[in-house]
């Protein structure tokens, strides 16, 4: 194990992590505003991968360019079809159950997950293909060597995953702090009423942060498709809970805190799975098989020592 | 002459609880109208209902001649009815001046809010002080200040204070009821809810005693003073 390999090992959990952090930005803003846990986010995810490929995989000519080319169709579509999904899933399953007790929207997030999971098994089809899919479809690959920067490799997926994640966070760190409708959704979650009282229509508050954690899933699912090569029905259920895993380590509620969590969550993965099998005394625990548990073990150490998380802040009860 | 406000046999239940008990009452432009009464009473109910927060079970609310029936809050707040609720509830993690902003959400004249910002800070220089400075980090008594000017952001035509002096020291409630009284005098129109009645009557033009989700007596805020009843329940003396 040379230092590179470390090197090697930290870039690609970086590279995880971003991703995860991604998906966490959607778990951590629906939570910020409204207090549940949207455990269909990974689905909406997941849908992105499938709205893309679907795309890709009909629209006449788009096989013929460049997949780099194509690559902005892609894109649009994973994210059309992820905030369609998740804009329809705040207006029919989560805006009725407003004020019912906690519980009832988290079974019905699961209820959710699983109906969309389904939908794509049953009905997503493929041109020449049966109708439904069950196991992993492929995923279009960007042409064109891996760059190597200073010993490390990094492939074109790896890389668009961390330009993407960072532009994300740029942009909406600016939105969030700068833009009427960003400091809107500041007030309505930290005083939904009194939010009311200011003028702000919090309920299309509620819809444009659905939308916003919608579109960054969708992203993250086209880079995760392009990095593996393989996208399936079933991969929001370990998707989702890495990235609310993430979201909880960063701190609920923090957009930044979930970023961070993401890429902690990742490295951590990367060196469980790759530096352990080296380490004389741990090797057993290392290797992929063990990185979600290493995973979790790092969510339980930080919450015990800070249980609000990373950059979470602690906050008094809501008056 | 159609007052500013008029509210006719006003109901609002949690439930099957009815907290307002059928109440009317009127508030004219200019004037200062107040609501006193005990804990419980239906005051702050009243106020939230006005505004939008929660909806009649019965009763009409007209404001500036139309009916608010169905008229979601956010919407309210655009007919020129502020309303600076009952324990300040300022945006704690923004910023003294964001807060400022927000109570001008729906304006668009950047120059207009400008001026109003500048005059907030005028008439409390404190806050100017802690512009920048995380609302959530002020003493009680600025924070009160902040939700009274944060309120008066958006030019309302109706001022609703619930409890403004709730919670401060005497030195505190002195200066924000100061400051009620230079709000009426350059005639913003104010009904406000307080549990210091001596206070509130003292300025107000017109007086409402609340008890219980009922309109119990009524009067210029003089006359109330000097009502025996009154003196004995809300204003402590024997």
């Amino acid at each position: 194990m040379t230092a590179t390999d470390v090197l090697q090992l930290l870039a690609d959990g970086l590279v995880l992590g971003t991703m995860y952090g991604l998906i966490a930005v959607g778990y951590t803003m629906v939570y910020g505003i409204l207090q549940i846990i949207n455990f269909a986010h990974g689905e909406i995810y997941m849908l992105g991968g499938f709205g893309a490929l679907f795309v890709y995989a009909w629209v006449p000519g788009l096989r013929a360019v460049s997949l780099w080319l194509a690559l902005p169709v892609l894109l649009v579509a994973a994210v059309v079809v992820s905030v369609a999904a998740a804009v329809a899933a705040e207006r029919f399953a989560y805006r009725p159950l407003r004020g019912a007790p906690r519980l009832a929207p988290l079974i019905t997030a699961i209820g959710l997950s699983l109906f969309l999971q389904q939908v794509v098994f049953n009905f997503f089809t493929l041109p020449g293909g049966s109708v439904g899919v069950t196991a992993p479809v492929p995923f279009p690959q960007l042409p064109g060597e891996p760059l190597h920067l200073g010993g490390v490799t990094l492939s074109h997926a790896a890389l668009l995953t961390l330009v993407v994640a960072a532009l994300a966070m740029v942009v909406l760190t600016w939105f969030v702090a700068r833009t009427r409708t960003g400091r809107a959704m500041q007030a309505t979650a930290q005083d939904p009423k009194t939010a009311r009282l200011m003028g702000i229509d919090t309920d299309r508050v509620i819809v444009v942060a659905f939308a916003i954690g919608a579109l960054l899933a969708a992203v993250a699912c086209v880079t995760q498709g392009l990095r593996l090569g393989t996208i399936s029905y079933n991969m929001g259920f370990i998707a989702g809970l890495k990235g609310f895993t993430a979201a909880v380590l960063g701190g609920i509620g923090n957009i930044k805190g979930a970023m961070l969590g993401g890429v902690v969550l990742g490295v951590a993965e990367a060196l469980a799975s790759g530096l352990l099998p080296h380490l004389p005394a741990l090797h057993m625990f290392g290797g992929s098989v063990w990185k979600d548990v290493w995973a979790f073990v790092i969510l339980i150490v930080v919450l015990l020592i800070r249980p609000q998380g990373l950059l979470g802040e602690r906050i008094a009860d809501r008056a | 002459m159609t007052a500013l406000l008029e509210v006719e046999d006003l109901r609002v239940a949690y439930g099957k609880v009815e907290a307002v008990k059928g109440i009317s009452f009127r508030v004219e432009e200019g004037q200062a109208v107040t609501l006193i009464g005990t804990n419980g009473a239906g005051k702050t109910t009243t106020l939230h209902t006005l505004s939008g927060l929660l909806a009649p079970s019965a009763g009409r609310i007209r404001f500036r001649g139309q009916d608010l029936a169905g008229v979601p809050a956010h919407q309210v707040v655009a007919l020129g009815l502020a309303h600076s609720p009952e324990g300040r509830h300022i945006f704690p993690r923004l910023s003294v001046e964001e807060n400022l902003l927000l109570g001008a959400f729906l304006r668009k004249d950047a120059d207009g809010i400008a001026d109003d910002t500048e005059r907030a800070y005028v008439l409390f220089p404190r806050l100017r002080e802690r512009r920048t400075q995380a609302a959530g980090t002020l003493s009680g008594g600025e924070q009160q200040m902040l939700a009274m000017a944060r309120a008066l952001m958006c030019r309302p035509r109706l001022l609703m204070l619930d409890e403004p002096s709730m919670g401060l020291s005497p030195l505190m409630m002195k200066k924000i009821m100061a400051t009620v009284r230079e709000l009426k005098a350059a005639g913003t129109t104010i009904l406000l809810v307080e549990q210091n009645a001596r206070a509130a009557l003292a300025l107000a033009d017109q007086a409402y005693v609340m008890e219980t989700g009922r309109l119990v007596l009524s009067g210029s805020g003089r006359t109330l003073l000097d009502d025996d009843s009154v003196r004995k329940a809300y204003l402590g003396e024997a």
